[in-house]
């Protein structure tokens, strides 16, 4: 969510029973308010908290003037002391998905893995156990890297792209109707669109190239991922549920957001997408009743009624 | 049907071009049937006939134009005086409206008598064809209540007339003429009978013609000719230009206006309608809080009730960042005051609540008081007599079988594995009753009982709750039950684990038997530690040993306690003797667990270190006291989303 909003998108997030203490809640405003003062960003996101054994990361993203470039992800362990994330490569998350388990919350961990390679040494072909080391910061990174690219989501219309190609925030965007907002076509994958260019020339006619530049979500496959909620308190939350065998059992993501204001919006009706990660061990026991590491990214949009 | 005159005041100009074009298209196409009949009607005689007449005044409530075309006789001579006023007229008016269609028009040619049926026919055939463009007229002079309308149609059909006159009427020629799109078959009657006109076949005609626009389709309460009308009073309410390109759009959108009445007040009324209704809901709740009887009940509610202060405890799970808001937290507070006023409950907690796809579940946790529950306990027992029945009659058959035939197919030697049974209520995994509602201020529902094997199964499985408590839950291994069965394991599973207390705020009570005396299951109750002192925060945190579970463990059996499922009952014995000697006892090993009260720090499986690294640099700065809540969960985990 956006630093600007952050207290107000908080409260709207508390439907999922996951929210923030007070003191994390007044580290965040001042904290966020550094960031971007020292990275010149020009949009700070707080994008949630990963849970571990030991400590928790909170997660902020920053995001320069078009929307769509890579964002800048920082880490802290307590919400006042921010370090910048390298981006994410593809040979890092093949890498770090062979752990599984939960996040131990110490950023300096390595996991070890222990793999069977192949050597050729002349004719002879030798197995050795190599036993990999995975720093923690990276597979950070790389469970960023996954949840974002499953699951963030924005609205249709909050962003505009214009002839020239940065992306921009849409400044006149009042919000969805609570009719549009119940609807999967009203929103987009917060990523670089993969789907957009296998869509037919009939399709495309249909598409309006300044809005609807990013993949939809209602031809996501397989379909059900992404479901909208109506809150009782009329905010509506969109719950993404993915499951991700790779890692600990019963990953699971939902949903996720964008933060965007238009000027002078009355925000009657606000929208909350938030995303948590859960797990479950599946046993009884009540020793191996853990849930595994959590993610929890919140953020809000405020779809607002049009007068 | 006195109709007041209307005020032959020509309309406004600038509408008119729109009309004139759609005129125009009207009159080109009532051209093309003009010479149709010209040609047949020596006299073009289409007289305005009393069906019409009727059937225009019924449906149109004020027809200036009509007035004084009473249904009867004397239309011709109306006709001929209307026509002979309007003709007066006709040089400064513009022409401001859509024609009336031909029917009108052959007014100068009514001197003729004997109009003969065929025409009749043919023009009331070409009547329904431009049935549209009747009503249209006919609804547009309703609209208008313009008189002159009326003249300017005679203006401009009235030159037509003069050029196409006075023609021999031919032979019936209708049925190669393309413009007629109407079958005549569905008149009821051949239009090539030469008979003596007379106005009861017209109006029969006219009737049956109307009777069939009026039939309601199968489908839907909708007739064609309510469409129609609808579909006409759209376009000349919105005067739309070029309406016959966006006329099947036009038409469309008629017929879904028709199935989703809008109101003419702010659009946005609908969609404010679900949230309109839980806000009512919730209304409720606070309005039930404040009624009280006196101050004396308030009294007693705060010593005595059974609600727990859900506020105090929110503002403690707050301060480690798990929580609900507290919005929220409040009405989950009166939520459980209804609930609480609604049962006989003894005790209550919030559970907590539980995330679906659809709708979330708020859980909360009850213990009624003594001898209250009886009652509702008969109605779940039933069903699962049912079910145990069907061994003996099976195999009867079999032996029935082996006499009959020779060959015979061997009877499956596969028996399901024994029914384990469910615990009594008020003991272990059945200690508490629960209560789901969506939503605070909506209606509470009773969770039924957990069965054993609904514990294995839900082990098993991992499903998302949708939200409704009779979704079937498809999963496989498949779960015996719907989503509330489902619902109502998880949440045993999840009490069994997570429930703790720090260690000595529960003791067991001192008991006259020994320990050794109840075998494997151990004690299942424990009473409050009156010497309890309390532990301080950070050594709550850091070590796991200080945290014990209160809540029994539930066996890999599906129950608390275990029990023998290969002991029978006295009438299983009797009936299965033999056989189950042949084939052998299985041994089965008591299943053994941890006791009650066992530390945290004794669980299998990874150490769980806690999580409330923030919770101790919370506890630092502010001083927290001593911990008090017996049932925090050891984790946030358990009280959030499950899924």
């Amino acid at each position: 969510m956006d630093a600007e909003s952050l207290l107000l998108s908080l409260e709207l997030a508390s439907g999922s029973g996951q929210g923030l203490s007070p003191d994390r809640r007044a580290s965040l405003l001042t904290s966020l308010m550094l960031v971007k003062r020292d990275y010149r960003f020009d949009r700070v996101l707080f994008w949630g908290r990963i849970l571990g054994l030991v400590g928790d990361y909170y997660i902020a993203q920053g995001l320069s003037e078009d929307q769509l470039a890579p964002r800048k992800t920082l880490y802290s362990l307590n919400c006042m002391e921010w370090s910048l994330l390298p981006p994410a490569t593809e040979e890092m998350v093949a890498q770090t998905s062979v752990v599984k388990g939960r996040f131990m919350g110490d950023p300096s961990h390595e996991y070890e893995h222990t793999e069977v390679q192949k050597t050729n040494e002349g004719e002879k072909v030798f197995e050795e156990d190599v036993v990999v080391q995975i720093k923690e910061e990276t597979r950070l990174v790389s469970v960023i890297d996954q949840i974002d690219k499953a699951v963030a989501v924005i609205p249709r219309g909050a962003l505009f792209k214009t002839p020239f190609g940065p992306v921009h925030v849409n400044r006149t965007f009042e919000g969805l109707s609570l009719s549009e907002a119940k609807k999967l076509s009203s929103y987009f994958h917060f990523r670089e669109p993969v789907q957009l260019k296998n869509k037919t020339l009939l399709e495309k006619a249909d598409l309006d190239p300044s809005l609807d530049f990013l993949d939809s979500l209602e031809h996501d496959i397989p379909k059900g991922l992404i479901h909208l909620q109506a809150e009782a308190s009329g905010a509506v939350e969109e719950k993404a549920k993915w499951q991700r065998g790779q890692t600990a059992p019963g990953l699971q993501d939902t949903g996720d957001y964008s933060s965007n204001r238009g000027p002078g919006a009355c925000r009657w009706r606000e929208a909350t997408l938030w995303w948590c990660c859960a797990a479950c061990s599946g046993q009884a026991s009540p020793s191996s009743m853990l849930p595994a590491p959590r993610t929890v990214a919140i953020s809000t949009w405020e779809p607002a009624r049009r007068t | 049907m006195g109709d007041p005159p209307s005020d032959p005041d020509p309309p406004s100009g600038p509408p008119d071009s729109r009309r004139r074009s759609s005129q125009v298209s009207r009159r080109r196409r009532s051209r093309e049937l003009q010479p149709t009949f010209s040609e047949e009607a020596e006299a073009e005689q289409i007289p305005l006939d009393a069906g019409i007449l009727q059937r225009s005044q019924e449906y149109l409530g004020s027809q200036s134009n009509l007035q004084g075309w009473s249904p009867g006789a004397a239309l011709t001579q109306q006709d001929n005086l209307m026509f002979q006023a309007e003709e007066a007229q006709l040089g400064g008016i513009e022409y401001p409206s859509l024609s009336m269609g031909l029917p009108i028009q052959p007014q100068p040619y009514l001197e003729e008598g004997g109009i003969q049926a065929t025409r009749t026919a043919s023009l009331m055939l070409q009547q329904l064809q431009q049935g549209q463009g009747n009503l249209f007229q006919q609804l547009e002079s309703a609209y208008q209540g313009a008189g002159p309308d009326f003249p300017g149609l005679f203006s401009m059909y009235q030159g037509d007339d003069l050029q196409f006159g006075h023609d021999a009427p031919h032979g019936p020629y209708l049925r190669d003429d393309p413009a007629l799109q109407v079958s005549l078959s569905e008149l009821g009657f051949t239009p090539f009978t030469v008979e003596v006109p007379e106005p009861e076949p017209r109006e029969l005609a006219v009737q049956n013609a109307k009777a069939y626009l009026l039939q309601t389709s199968v489908n839907c309460s909708l007739s064609l000719y309510e469409h129609l009308v609808n579909l006409l009073t759209k376009i000349l309410n919105q005067r739309p230009e070029d309406p016959l390109s966006i006329l099947e759009s036009l038409n469309r959108t008629t017929q879904w206006e028709w199935f989703h009445p809008k109101l003419d007040t702010t659009r946005d009324d609908p969609e404010m309608q679900p949230t309109y209704e839980m806000a009512d809901r919730q209304r409720a709740l606070f309005v039930r809080s404040s009624g009280g009887e006196g101050e004396q009940e308030m009294e007693e509610e705060v010593a005595d009730s059974p609600v727990p202060n859900v506020m105090e405890s929110a503002f403690y799970f707050e301060q480690a960042g798990v929580g609900l808001g507290s919005d929220e937290s409040f009405r989950i507070f009166l939520a459980l005051k209804q609930l609480v006023e609604q049962q006989p409950i003894h005790t209550c907690r919030f559970w907590g609540k539980i995330l679906g796809l659809r709708r979330s579940y708020l859980v909360a946790e009850v213990e009624f008081r003594e001898g209250e529950e009886e009652a509702e306990e008969e109605e779940v027992e039933e069903p699962a007599e049912g079910g145990e029945t069907p061994d003996s009659p099976g195999e009867e058959e079999g032996e029935e079988d082996e006499e009959k035939a020779v060959d015979v197919v061997p009877k499956p030697q596969w028996k399901p594995p024994p029914v384990i049974p469910k615990e009594e209520s008020r003991s272990g995994a059945n200690k508490y009753w629960y209560f789901v509602c969506n939503e605070p201020g909506g209606p509470w529902t009773r969770l039924p009982p957990v069965t054993p094997i609904q514990i294995v199964q839900a082990r098993r499985i991992r499903k998302f709750f949708t939200g409704h408590l009779d979704a079937p839950v498809v999963s496989f291994p498949p779960f015996p039950g719907t989503e509330a069965n489902y619902l109502r394991a998880q949440i045993a599973r999840i009490s069994a684990a997570t429930q703790v207390s720090p260690l000595g705020f529960y003791q067991f009570g001192e008991e006259e038997g020994d320990e050794e005396e109840e075998g494997g299951a151990g004690r299942d109750s424990y009473e409050e530690n009156p010497d309890f002192e309390g532990i301080p925060v950070l050594e709550l945190v850091d070590s796991m040993a200080n945290w014990v579970h209160h809540t029994q463990h539930i066996l890999p059996q599906g129950r608390c306690t275990w029990v023998n499922p290969l002991q029978r009952t006295e009438e299983e014995e009797e009936l299965g003797e033999e056989e189950e000697k042949a084939e052998g006892m299985e041994e089965v090993e008591q299943e053994v667990g941890p006791p009650l009260l066992t530390p945290l720090s004794e669980d299998a499986g990874s150490l769980r270190t806690s999580t409330w690294a923030g919770a101790t640099s919370t506890a630092r700065r502010t001083s927290t006291p001593r911990c008090r809540r017996p049932r925090s969960r050891s984790s946030p985990a358990a009280r959030r989303s499950w899924r």
